[in-house]
């Protein structure tokens, strides 16, 4: 790293600074970074190892609802299902959270009431997250107060693109301020408008530094969302971040993971990156909504022998 | 809990290794004329897994009449008649890849992962680039319609069996040359999986002729007085034997023997990549690369960052049975080759250098080396400069690019090169001046068909792969 923990503190004291060390940190290659990430997802995961592989990436799901028509109807039943995902088989682990619009945040919070489900919400204008500070911060004490536990903000990507880092900076400092103490901030880079791998890293670290608890891949609106590569380049980022600082940041690809043997990948991409320290859900989640019913699918034919089919899962 | 992966075994039923198997002659699988076997035994359980005819002089003799006889009808064909047959091969090995993957790492000891994955998908590609030169070569460079040389003895090494059968034998059949190949002694039967695949594409008999044995049928093929070509990869001191052994005769003759590659980390290397760059240009098969990255040259200013990246990297490497999807480090080819390793790495800590390896169980049997490294390693060292073709990296330094091109070149080999910066300016002024005949930049240990592999000084000469590796088999 260019700089040490020392000299840390100092990083954000001006646009220039910033920029300096933003720009300092080692470049990425990208045909290496995807090689990397390819390579790894040949890994053979079976029998003992798949069980156990389903079952913690059911525990780090982040069960979605995004949709203009959401209705406390459909956030109780994502809620009912995130605490019993198989309604036919109990020893399925729960979900860590479900996630909504802010106005959905007290639904949610009954929903889930008296299990292990976190509340998560993404506000600050999300998807675009174009609107002024004052709005995004409102948005975010709404969701605290309805009970959120944790936020999920997206970054000004023009700002970011534009290079002005510091107001990027501003802005996390001030939306992770109000959070307050009960929530978690989730800080979402949209990688696929970040465009660069590069970009990415320095995302990565600029929203560090800021305070972020996770960082995340994506809104899940995009064209590009997570990938196994910049999943990767993430991680080796917070592997990193801590080794400099101590502090462990949590990690969060959404969008596009679909299936258990994606997941998987992005499981077996933490274990040989960072390793056991990052494998639960306090530091590593997915951000998906039709991930949960392929991993329940695969762990009923786990459990039976037999492949069952979408109408032995529930719609929501 | 951690996450332990469950055993992901390749399974063995999709091979079928026969008990015991002859040479390949004039298109026919003999005994040898002394009627001698040797056994090829499993590098990772020391399993004997067949036993195999061993080529003496005579039968050397006789394959090499076969091959002249063959020679005739062979290179008279018109290009375009040969390349229809060594399309067939490639789509035979594409079609038996699997089998044939499984078959090479049960000889040769190299995990799966890297025989189905990188080994395989190259053999066939080998065998598609040049049939589709066969029939092109008067547009090749070398005049219109250069000839072929005659025979071709070609003696290939135990690293990359089938590879280096590739290498060798599809330039040759598509210049229209015959051949007389000894693969090594300790993994020969995927060449007689080839002998095998010339019979099922219909290869005329004795165009090619596959003589399994030991180092003395490999100076019977180079000094056979009827071989117009020796091609030899191997060790440098077996090279310099054979270019003995030819010097005076008209025999035309390519060398490719050992290396000691620089592999040079500037400081604004993108570190990640670099490391895994580092891991695979010495770790890939057990580092049992003529062209691998042995010696690290690292800026000085980047040295402990990086030594620690790599130590944390290396300990993720799976050691382990070969035939497991998820194992990333092998066995040693044979008891001997273990041995030589083992004793230079041992001199390494002799002399001063500073041995660490990541903490890894060896399995009971088989030959097994943990990956290793060397820091506080000066050009001094035995370790800097021998090649120990195992899986230990030597670390050094450097302040400039100059001292670090000085480094590089300071070696009597010049195989190959690494060079990671994300400056491209510096990858250009830094590559043009290392003596080696590969130059990597930002990656490792990548091999096309189409590019030209060769060295330079003890390295050897000539060059194999692309429009080059033709020249060697034509008469120009």
């Amino acid at each position: 790293m260019p700089t040490t923990a020392h000299t840390l503190t100092d990083v954000a004291a001006s646009d220039s600074t910033l920029r300096r060390f933003l720009h300092g940190l080692p470049g990425v290659d990208a045909v290496g970074l995807e090689a990397r990430a390819a390579s790894l997802g040949t890994r053979s995961i079976k029998t003992t190892a798949k069980a156990y592989a389903i079952d913690l990436a059911i525990s780090m799901v982040d069960l979605t609802t995004l949709e203009g028509a959401d209705t406390p109807g459909k956030v109780r039943a994502l809620g009912a299902k995130a605490v019993h995902p198989d309604p036919t088989d109990r020893t399925a682990p729960a979900t860590a959270a479900v996630c909504v619009y802010p106005d959905m945040v007290a639904a949610a919070k009954q929903a889930v009431a008296g299990s292990t489900v976190k509340v998560a919400s993404v506000a600050t204008a999300f998807p675009a997250g174009r609107a002024p500070l004052s709005v995004k911060l409102a948005d975010v004490r709404e969701a605290v107060a309805a009970g959120a536990d944790e936020i999920d903000m997206v970054i000004d990507r023009g700002a970011f693109l534009a290079g002005r880092y510091m107001k990027v900076y501003d802005e996390i400092v001030a939306v992770k301020e109000a959070c307050g103490t009960s929530a978690r901030l989730k800080v979402i880079f949209e990688t696929g408008e970040l465009s660069t791998y590069d970009n990415i890293r320095r995302a990565s670290w600029l929203g560090m530094l800021a305070g972020a608890d996770f960082i995340k891949t994506s809104t899940g609106k995009v064209a590009v969302n997570a990938t196994p590569a910049n999943t990767l380049l993430m991680l080796e980022a917070v592997r990193d971040f801590r080794a400099q600082t101590g502090v462990q940041v949590g990690v969060k690809p959404a969008g596009g993971i679909r299936t258990s043997k994606d997941a998987i990948k992005f499981l077996v991409l933490v274990n040989e990156t960072v390793g056991a320290d990052w494998l639960d859900n306090h530091w590593f989640r997915f951000g998906a909504s039709s991930l949960l019913n392929d991993l329940l699918m695969q762990r009923q034919k786990l459990a039976t022998g037999r492949y069952s089919g979408p109408d032995y899962v529930t719609v929501d | 809990m951690t996450f332990e992966y469950a055993p992901a075994p390749e399974s063995r039923a999709i091979v079928d290794i026969a008990p015991s198997y002859g040479l390949f002659i004039d298109g026919e699988f003999v005994e040898a004329a002394d009627g001698k076997v040797f056994k090829t035994v499993s590098p990772a359980t020391e399993e004997v897994l067949s036993e195999v005819a061993q080529a003496g002089e005579a039968d050397v003799d006789r394959a090499v009449r076969a091959a002249r006889k063959a020679f005739e009808k062979w290179s008279a064909l018109p290009g375009a008649e040969r390349a229809k047959y060594l399309f067939r091969i490639a789509r035979i090995i594409q079609e038996r890849s699997r089998e044939l993957a499984v078959l090479e790492t049960l000889d040769n000891g190299k995990p799966i992962r890297e025989t189905r994955d990188a080994d395989l998908p190259l053999v066939a590609a080998h065998f598609f680039y040049y049939a589709g030169w066969a029939d092109k070569l008067d547009h090749a460079g070398f005049g219109p319609s250069p000839k072929p040389l005659g025979v071709a003895g070609q003696v290939i090494p135990w690293n990359f069996p089938l590879l280096m059968l590739a290498w060798k034998i599809a330039p040759a059949l598509a210049t229209g040359n015959t051949v007389v190949l000894k693969p090594a002694e300790t993994t020969p039967l995927s060449a007689l999986f080839f002998a095998d695949i010339c019979r099922q594409a219909g290869l005329p008999k004795g165009v090619v002729n596959i003589l399994p044995g030991y180092g003395d049928a490999g100076a019977a093929v180079v000094s056979h007085p009827d071989v117009n070509k020796v091609a030899f990869t191997g060790s440098t001191a077996v090279g310099k034997q054979i270019a003995r052994t030819v010097a005076g005769t008209r025999k035309k003759l390519t060398l490719e023997l050992g290396g000691k590659g620089a592999n040079i980390v500037f400081d604004d290397a993108p570190i990640d990549q670099a490391v895994e760059g580092i891991v695979n240009g010495i770790f890939f098969n057990q580092g049992q690369v003529c062209c691998a990255g042995s010696r690290l040259l690292v800026q000085e200013s980047i040295e402990e960052e990086l030594l620690q990246a790599l130590k944390r990297r290396l300990s993720t490497l799976r050691l382990g049975d070969p035939l497991d999807k998820n194992t990333d480090i092998g066995a040693i080819n044979s008891a001997e080759q273990l041995a030589r390793i083992t004793a230079l790495a041992d001199q390494g800590e002799a002399e001063g250098a500073e041995r660490w390896s990541p903490a890894c169980e060896l399995p009971s049997s088989g030959y097994w080396f943990a990956p290793t490294l060397f820091t506080n390693v000066t050009q001094a060292h035995t370790v800097a400069r021998d090649e120990i073709f195992g899986p230990v990296l030597s670390v050094l330094t450097f302040r400039t690019p100059d001292e670090a091109v000085a480094k590089a070149n300071n070696t009597p080999y010049g195989l190959s090169a690494g060079i990671w910066t994300e400056k491209g300016s510096r990858i250009l002024a830094v590559a043009g001046k290392l003596r080696a005949g590969v130059v990597w930049s930002n990656t490792f240990n990548k091999f096309d068909p189409t590019s030209p592999f060769g060295g330079y000084k003890e390295s050897g000469f000539g060059r194999e792969g692309g429009r080059h590796g033709l020249e060697a088999y034509l008469d120009v």
